[in-house]
């Protein structure tokens, strides 16, 4: 097993990117498209938003559909009734039926909404919807949002945005620890050690936006979180060393000249 | 002339039309959007049938960049 031969398996799809970005906050469609390739992505996220009528361009019609599947979010909704609405619509727009689940609870913290989450995503499943719930780092729910068919499960580094890296490891163990299904780290990741120390803990995926987009050089930072993930991974499937509290020479302590 | 709320403005139609046609007069590329009339989705195989009239709301929506 190498960096090239590490696939992992979402919801049927083979993928080889372990990095999940999203397409908002770039100063504009070029800008996206070269962090978007930097990155290695496979999957990118997007949302639903009411046509501007004077937009000159739309993002379905510059994205190359055939290099990224688009995972239609639901950002933005505060109940279960508003995302169900929203990935409805997302369906008619011809996108497969993989998408994004979440349902914020608080404007302050983005923090989501569980209880709305698991209604919503119940809905979803049974009208045939792939679901990947974007959570809090909460073992229990994780455990539900499994239990009712979700494909993954996506517990959050820290709050959307706020770079404030993965803030408990020992959780985000725990929920890799019980799950069947992949665990992707969905937001509040804010530089390449961050998304390292995601793929270190054993998740299988990492998920970002702003970390990227507002770097002061999103491109670069694309390519750094690209190699930061790998880096990771790589170092979890190697195993690290044990930790110790004193020192141990690595050196031989013998044949020492005198 | 019949009335409708676009994505939650006003708008005069110079008569009722199809959902086809309205996208067409807005400038939109059907393939792009999606459209709900009074909450409920019109399949893009129905642009062509389903009416806009007085007092309809339309939300007319597509992708943009997001995470």
């Amino acid at each position: 097993m190498n960096a090239h031969t590490d696939t992992w398996t979402l919801a049927g799809r083979t993928l080889r990117s372990r990095l999940i970005v999203g397409t908002g906050k770039y100063a504009d469609a070029e800008e996206t498209k070269a962090a978007l390739d930097a990155s290695g992505a496979e999957i990118v996220t997007v949302a639903l938003r009411r046509v501007d009528l004077k937009a000159k361009d739309n993002l379905l019609s510059w994205i190359d559909r055939d290099r990224y599947t688009l995972l239609p979010n639901t950002a933005g909704c505060y109940s279960a009734d508003d995302a169900v609405r929203t990935l409805r619509l997302a369906r008619e727009l011809g996108i497969a039926d993989i998408v994004k689940l979440e349902v914020i609870g608080d404007p302050k913290t983005l923090f989501p909404d569980n209880e709305e989450t698991l209604k919503a995503a119940k809905i979803l499943l049974h009208e045939g919807f792939t679901v990947l719930p974007y959570c809090t780092d909460d073992p229990v729910v994780c455990r539900k949002l499994e239990a009712l068919g979700c494909a993954a499960v996506m517990p959050l580094a820290a709050p959307i945005g706020s770079g404030l890296g993965i803030r408990n490891r020992h959780n985000i163990r725990l929920i890799i620890e019980q799950a069947n299904v992949p665990v992707i780290v969905d937001a509040g990741v804010g530089t390449a050690s961050d998304a390292t120390v995601a793929m270190e803990l054993g998740c299988d995926g990492v998920l970002m936006n702003t970390a990227i987009a507002k770097a002061d050089d999103p491109i670069m930072m694309a390519e750094a979180m690209r190699l930061g993930v790998i880096a990771g991974r790589l170092a979890y499937q190697a195993g690290r060393m044990p930790i110790r509290a004193y020192a141990n020479a690595s050196s031989p302590t013998g044949g020492l000249i005198e | 002339m019949p009335t409708i709320v676009l994505n939650g403005e006003p708008r005069q139609l110079r008569a009722p039309m199809t959902v086809a046609e309205l996208i067409s007069e807005l400038g939109l590329e059907a393939r792009l959007v999606a459209v709900e009339r009074n909450r409920e989705i019109v399949p893009r195989a129905e642009h062509g049938e389903a009416l806009v009239d007085d007092g309809d709301r339309l939300e007319i929506v597509t992708f943009v960049g997001g995470g």
